[in-house]
């Protein structure tokens, strides 16, 4: 009773430390008792648990995501793949395991002991892999011998296969080993080293979709290293499966068209801006990639003048050429420099100051409207509508249309092209712009750059009544089970700033390129399909590469490029596409006949394609690895 | 000036059991170190003993002044730690995903350690000036609840929970002690209940409820967090009574344990010395610990006595929590173990207390 008329002294707090003490006891002895049970009654376990160190991780790889056509035709699959490795731990006595295993593999005992000696000074219980991909042949003689070879395990893991080899390759991409900038970039979370990523193209761009959740199990294994108890396990997620918007029956045509020369092809849907075809010639071998591609075979990829490592169709950067003569005539109907009526006399030539442009039909072609112009791609007519205009005005109706700036197309290293403007001339080079090369501007030379991508998706616009839309090449991100993650939808980025009436006036030129006889693309048509398009033959200025020494060669590389771009029907675009040949020498007769088949594929062959074709079977074994 | 008696009253005890736990801990840092013939970092007992002598230095500045100047002090010791705290968020080192430390030159400094000291001190302040047989009621909380919660945010920001937790702990013992009247008490469970459920039935997402029973419950994390405790089991229980020996522990040999010089050194030591060796350790943090309520009996003003109480509470939670950790019992939160986990912010802290303790102690015979 006392302590209710005490203050809060120093005493009554003192009194307050003996509960404190109790608490201190009760803890510590919690402590000891659990210290108690752990080294003295559980310690004999503990400790044979301790002799082997056998307590061990063993991760599960994460299925990566597969990648499917629009069709679901399946493209890019998962193939077991069976990885020899050693635990040096466990392997007693190492020289004579080694030696036993050389001989059933059938490789020189040097061989491995140097392997296994390189990774000296890693942890002994961490596997050390001696041959991936084996093969079920040596497979089966290791199994054969299991228990003779201590130490040795084999593992299955998924391994990425391209079905249709050298096919799509600039736009699947290729995997690599995660270089060590990449792990610290912080971009792959779970990455660990040797982990192989996404580094060019769909698989980079979709990495993050397509790698999944690595899993792993908590084992307790034998002196010689075998799984005798499996703990804990915790399953990997298989990465999320990717359905591209290409058609794979038109992509592999393409393909084919392109076979031998260096350049680009690009098919769009001009309703949905849906990528139909996207082809880079010439190509190269992803597999070769996965299982580790040869030092000369790398430099001589790297080395090809024909540069097969690069997806020329968003990253090749071309003059466009009389492709570019759209724009144009587009920018001088909508200013009112000229009109459907307005004729300019064609003589060959085009005298503006001292210097003299030349058609490059020397005949010239007489009397020409903006439609004729078109059609026979008159150079003359369109100096003199690039004259009225000026650079400036020009480069407005470019950029409106989508050129000198990427698509956004969810690739790498897309270029941006170039449109020139004055301010961008002095910026750049200091010198002002000279009122000549406004004419070499307005057909397309000069220093006028686009892509395949932006030629394609400005052709897609005009086909479709001015909607320019986003390149899409994802259609949709789905879970194994089918259920969507992600669904790209149409997107329009911009519209083609021209009226009805200009845009009827550039479509019927554009048709007659096609259709009439004096048209530059006559040799495109295809009865019934009702084709429209653009020629374009790019003069090359510089040359850049080829061998000195080689005459021909040489000769080869100052042809100029060949650009058709075409959407057909007509009236209803299905299709736009967008072809470019380096030094195919004419648009009408390189490009021309490679558009034709594209959309003749697409439209009539392609039909009987869309029932789906067998999706290519998984592996079991893959499967079982998804499964477990 | 000087009174002959501070050093008449030095107290040996206490700095003879934090030497005797400081070169145990050497020893062990060696061994984690060591034992492995492929590890890239064999001084790190050296960089400890650096840092123990620096917290040593850091020991004498905390006790040479009289500790009722911390009363006066207080609040701007606290305020600076705050500022530090929201400089890390700006300006802090990104390590492994968090940031928690302050470059200062050469020097890297963790803010959220000193912190620790700096709660305790303001609430010592403030109990002392309002106590009563009473106890304290809910509105009188208010101001302790704030000046806990700041830091708290602030800690959680970085992210640090384990740290964050540990200040929450200290703090609730103090207030514990100092008494909370019975009413405030009861209402200050029911709410906390109430607002727990609350949380976990409608605003908790799966995956964060996910991450909250791995957070309690290690073996749901098997490739993680549950691995490292098995691991860590296994080194502690294969010690036995007299552990494998010196430099001879084979979990410890091969790296299978995590951060076993930090977080984990204690599985070094009981699978070294056995049974033997880590109820020595016990024994002797249990003398620590009892040494420091022992100084906060002998005190004879009431600040001093919370002050006591504060810094003991800050020694026994981080033991608690450590070892119980470590044999699986508790959360694997980033608690070091004082005065012999390896790293220089944690053992300076711990210097720091022993030398508010030591202040106090020295000054036993002063009245107010």
């Amino acid at each position: 009773m006392k302590s209710y008329y005490k203050t809060a002294d120093a005493d009554w707090y003192k009194q307050r430390l003996n509960g404190l003490m109790y608490f201190l006891f009760a803890a510590f002895s919690i402590l000891a008792i659990r210290l108690f049970y752990l080294q003295i009654i559980e310690g004999e376990e503990y400790s044979r648990l301790s002799e082997n160190n056998c307590i061990r991780l063993q991760s599960i790889d994460a299925p990566r995501g597969l990648i499917f056509d629009r069709n679901r035709n399946l493209l890019v699959d998962n193939r077991p793949s069976f990885d020899l490795s050693i635990i040096v731990r466990d392997a007693k006595p190492l020289e004579e395991t080694v030696g036993k295993l050389a001989q059933y593999i059938n490789t020189p005992q040097e061989e491995l002991m140097k392997i296994i000696n390189s990774k000296k000074g890693g942890a002994s219980y961490k596997p050390v892999l001696l041959k991936s991909n084996i093969g079920r042949e040596l497979l089966a003689a290791i199994e054969v011998h299991m228990f003779d070879l201590p130490g040795v395990v084999v593992d299955i893991r998924p391994r990425r296969y391209y079905i249709r080899n050298q096919s799509a390759s600039h736009l699947l991409g290729y995997l690599g080993q995660i270089s060590p900038a990449e792990l610290k970039s912080g971009r792959y979370e779970s990455a660990r080293p040797g982990d192989f990523i996404g580094k060019f193209g769909i698989e980079k761009s979709y990495q993050n979709y397509l790698c999944g959740n690595r899993g792993g199990s908590q084992v307790e294994v034998n002196a010689v290293g075998q799984v005798v108890r499996v703990l804990e396990t915790v399953n990997a997620e298989p990465g999320h499966n990717i359905y591209l918007t290409i058609d794979y029956v038109l992509q592999e045509k393409t393909e084919n068209l392109l076979q031998g020369v260096a350049g680009a092809a690009v098919a769009m849907d001009p309703s949905t801006g849906q990528i139909l075809a996207l082809v880079s010639s010439p190509s190269f071998d992803q597999n070769s990639f996965i299982t580790g591609i040869s030092h000369e075979d790398w430099k001589a990829l790297i080395n090809n003048p024909m540069r097969p490592m690069e997806n020329k169709a968003v990253q090749g950067e071309y003059p466009p050429a009389s492709t570019y003569k759209i724009v144009t005539a587009l920018a001088g109907l909508e200013e009112g420099v000229i009109d459907e009526t307005t004729m300019f006399f064609c003589p060959g030539y085009y005298k503006f100051g001292d210097r003299v442009f030349r058609c490059w039909k020397r005949g010239g072609h007489g009397n020409v409207d903006v439609v004729n112009a078109i059609a026979m791609s008159c150079d003359v007519f369109f100096y003199q509508v690039g004259q009225r205009l000026g650079v400036d005005r020009l480069a407005w109706y470019a950029k409106a249309c989508g050129l000198g700036v990427p698509t956004g197309i969810n690739l790498d290293h897309e270029g941006s092209g170039l449109v020139p403007t004055s301010l961008w001339k002095k910026q750049k080079i200091g010198i002002p712009w000279q009122k000549g090369e406004t004419l070499s501007v307005a057909i397309g030379q000069g220093y006028n750059l686009a892509t395949p991508i932006q030629m394609a998706s400005l052709t897609a616009a005009i086909g479709n009544g001015g909607m320019l839309l986003k390149p899409v090449i994802v259609k949709s991100i789905e879970t194994v089970e089918e259920d969507i993650v992600k669904i790209f939808e149409k997107e329009q980025v911009g519209v083609i700033p021209a009226s009805q009436k200009t845009m009827e006036i550039v479509k019927k030129g554009l048709w007659e390129v096609v259709n009439i006889r004096s048209g530059t693309g006559w040799i495109a048509r295809v009865d019934g399909l009702d084709i429209a398009g653009k020629t374009g033959t790019a003069q090359i200025t510089s040359r850049k590469a080829g061998d000195p020494e080689n005459r021909e060669e040489q000769e080869n590389f100052i042809k100029p490029h060949a650009w058709f771009v075409a959407y057909a029907p007509a009236a209803e675009p299905k299709i736009a596409v967008a072809v470019m040949i380096e030094h195919g020498e004419h648009g009408s007769s390189a490009a021309g006949p490679v558009a034709r088949e594209m959309i003749k594929t697409y439209l009539v062959d392609s039909e009987l394609n869309k029932k789906q074709t067998t999706i290519g079977e998984i592996d079991p074994i893959v499967q079982n690895l998804i499964m477990e | 000036m000087f009174d002959r008696r501070l050093i008449q009253y030095f107290d040996w005890w206490l700095i003879g059991l934090t030497l005797m736990i400081g070169v145990i801990g050497f020893a062990l840092i060696y061994s984690a170190v060591n034992a492995d013939d492929i590890t890239t970092q064999n001084d790190l007992h050296v960089k400890q003993m650096i840092w123990f002598a620096i917290g040593l230095a850091a020991m004498v500045c905390t006790f040479i002044f009289n500790y009722r100047n911390l009363d006066q002090w207080g609040g701007g010791i606290y305020l600076v730690s705050i500022i530090l705290l929201i400089c890390v968020l700006l300006y802090g080192k990104h390590v492994a995903g968090s940031r928690r430390w302050l470059a200062m030159g050469p020097l890297t400094l963790q803010p959220s350690e000193l912190v620790k000291i700096s709660v305790i001190i303001i609430l010592a302040k403030y109990y002392s000036k309002r106590a009563s047989i009473r106890g304290f009621t809910l509105k009188e909380l208010l101001v302790p609840m704030f000046i806990v919660v700041i830091p708290f945010l602030l800690i959680v920001k970085q992210p640090d929970l384990g740290t964050a937790l540990l200040i929450v702990l200290i703090a609730s013992s103090i207030t514990v002690y100092v008494k909370i009247e019975r009413r405030s008490m009861a209402w200050l469970i029911g709410s906390g209940a109430i607002l727990v459920s609350l949380a976990w039935f409608f605003f908790l997402k799966g995956y964060q409820k996910q991450r909250i029973l791995t957070f309690l419950d290690p073996d749901r994390d098997p490739l993680g967090a549950g691995y490292h405790i098995i691991q860590s089991k296994i080194a502690i229980g294969s010690g036995m009574l007299f552990g494998k020996g010196f430099l001879k522990g084979t979990q410890n040999a091969l790296s299978f344990l995590p951060e076993q010089h930090t977080d984990f050194i204690l599985s070094v030591l009981a699978e070294e010395w056995g049974f033997t060796g880590t109820a020595i350790i016990l024994i002797l943090y249990l003398f620590l610990l009892i040494w420091g309520l022992n100084i906060a009996h002998g005190c004879r003003d009431t600040f001093g006595t919370i002050l006591a109480v504060g810094v003991t509470a800050m020694i026994f939670w981080q033991v608690f929590i450590n070892i119980g950790m470590v044999m699986g019992l508790m959360p694997v939160v980033g608690v070091t173990l004082p005065l012999i986990s390896y790293g220089g912010s944690s053992v300076v802290t711990s210097l720091i207390g022993i030398g508010i303790l030591m202040n106090i102690s020295m000054r036993r015979f002063m009245v107010e």
